[in-house]
């Protein structure tokens, strides 16, 4: 635990995680009870931090991206890694706290609004970019292919979601802090804060860890060459022992 | 500039060729649609009204999946046969081989719809489209929606081991914006459009495709270099 970035990521991983908690303590115990929903509002200090701090992580990884893909810096590949993983993670636990929400106020556990389905296609979309990750073994070409899958899927997400817009739509107006009382917007300021930081922190542990793991791969020796394809009507291309058997 | 367009234009020649010198896949590709087709209608069941109202759904879901086995080996001989390095040496400028595999894949992708739409309307119900020129329209945007990124995520996973499974869960997400487009600006033409909807859903189907076409035509020379 030597490196600076490791340092400075358990630092904001902390430091997020007392905000949070703050934001949270404020929310459920001192801000009063939504007037249309209730308890159920409260939900807010979380949902809405999750899909900011989501949408900005993507946004640092498109930005990592053309990085990546420009200059050819293996820290740029990290970066956009570390910021997909966080995105991806967040957007799913978005669409948890979403169904768990939508199942009293709305008595389904999903429907086909914009935000909600915009949100799945994101996280199916980044999802696949991480599980492409895996399955490439050339490092060149792994930077390549995640640069270049992340810059087109964030491009597709305000065109996913005026679609879905347009096709049917039920979510309430987004929330602002400007659209409630200041007592609310307190908790929901530092929880939003809070999430940031700790993402941000764990933005930066995953890069280390990803640069940790390109560099290992770089220093690795070269695996031995692979035996020639047995050719059955060259002889001279095939194993010699093994023709004069036959 | 005009070399691009030649040489976009011989890259499409040359894979129609293939495509043509190969025909009985095509025709398979054709069968597949078919096939599909008919089972949805099994998974739907005999009611004749919910099968005429999805009829855009079918259609446009059984054109997805073609795609994705079009696309598959839309750059398989070349990889196969090492021919993409040659071609990228001829010198063929990536952008020329980009938009000539995109447009070799749409059309072909509306030679299937050319079958798959009179068999939809068919065992659907849906009965006689009113206005042919403007579903061949909508056809040929979808299909061209489809194309470019397919045909672009095509080329980044050709030499990946897990293809097969990776295109399809690259580029369904991806044309969310365009399925609904084309299965909404669909169903408008065979049920009627009331409401004056169906400009909106083709411009959206228009502005995907220029997107798409203009940043996969973008990026293409990094995918082939890597």
């Amino acid at each position: 635990m030597k490196s600076p970035l490791a340092i400075v990521g358990l630092i904001f991983v902390v430091l997020g995680m007392l905000a949070t908690a703050a934001g949270h303590w404020i929310g459920l115990f001192v801000a009063p009870p939504e007037a249309m929903m209730g308890d159920v509002g409260r939900i807010l200090y979380v949902h809405v931090p999750t899909a900011w701090a989501a949408l900005i992580f993507f946004m640092v990884a498109f930005v990592a991206a053309i990085g990546s893909l420009w200059s050819g810096w293996r820290g740029f590949d990290a970066a956009t890694t570390g910021a997909v993983e966080v995105g991806t993670v967040l957007t799913f636990l978005l669409l948890i706290q979403g169904s768990i929400w939508a199942r009293p106020t709305w008595n389904t556990w999903w429907t086909w609004d914009p935000r909600l389905t915009t949100s799945a296609v994101l996280a199916a979309a980044f999802g696949v970019v991480l599980l492409m990750r895996r399955l490439i073994d050339q490092p060149a070409k792994r930077q390549m292919a995640t640069a270049v899958a992340t810059i087109i899927a964030f491009v597709d997400v305000p065109v996913v979601y005026f679609s879905v817009k347009w096709w049917a739509s039920l979510h309430q107006q987004a929330s602002t802090r400007a659209s409630m009382d200041s007592v609310m917007g307190l908790p929901l300021g530092v929880a939003a804060l809070g999430m940031l930081v700790m993402g941000t922190g764990l933005m930066l542990l995953r890069t280390k860890v990803e640069l940790v793991r390109l560099a290992h791969e770089a220093d690795a020796p070269e695996l031995p060459p692979t035996a020639a394809p047995l050719r059955l009507d060259d002889p001279a291309g095939g194993d010699p022992t093994l023709d004069e058997a036959t | 500039m005009t070399r691009v367009f030649a040489m976009t234009l011989t890259i499409l020649r040359k894979d129609l060729l293939v495509e043509w010198r190969a025909r009985a896949q095509a025709v398979a590709l054709l069968g597949f649609a078919a096939v599909v087709l008919l089972l949805f209608s099994f998974a739907v069941g005999p009611d004749s009204t919910m099968l005429a109202k999805h009829a855009g759904g079918y259609l446009w879901l059984a054109l997805l999946l073609a795609s994705t086995l079009l696309l598959g080996r839309s750059l398989q001989t070349e990889v196969e046969t090492d021919a993409l390095e040659a071609l990228l040496l001829a010198p063929v400028p990536p952008a020329a081989l980009f938009y000539g595999k995109a447009l070799a894949n749409a059309g072909l992708l509306v030679m299937v719809a050319l079958v798959a739409v009179p068999v939809d309307l068919a065992i659907t119900g849906a009965g006689i489209v009113e206005n042919p020129v403007l579903l061949a329209l909508i056809v040929v945007l979808g299909a061209a929606g489809i194309a470019a990124p397919g045909t672009f995520y095509a080329a980044l996973t050709a030499r990946i081991d897990g293809r097969q499974l990776l295109l399809p869960l690259l580029l369904f997400p991806l044309v969310v914006p365009a399925l609904l487009a084309s299965v909404k600006a669909t169903s408008l033409v065979m049920t009627g459009d009331p409401m004056e909807q169906l400009p909106g859903w083709i411009a959206l189907l228009v502005c995907f495709d220029a997107i798409y076409w203009s940043l996969c035509g973008l990026l293409f020379e990094k995918v082939v270099d890597g």
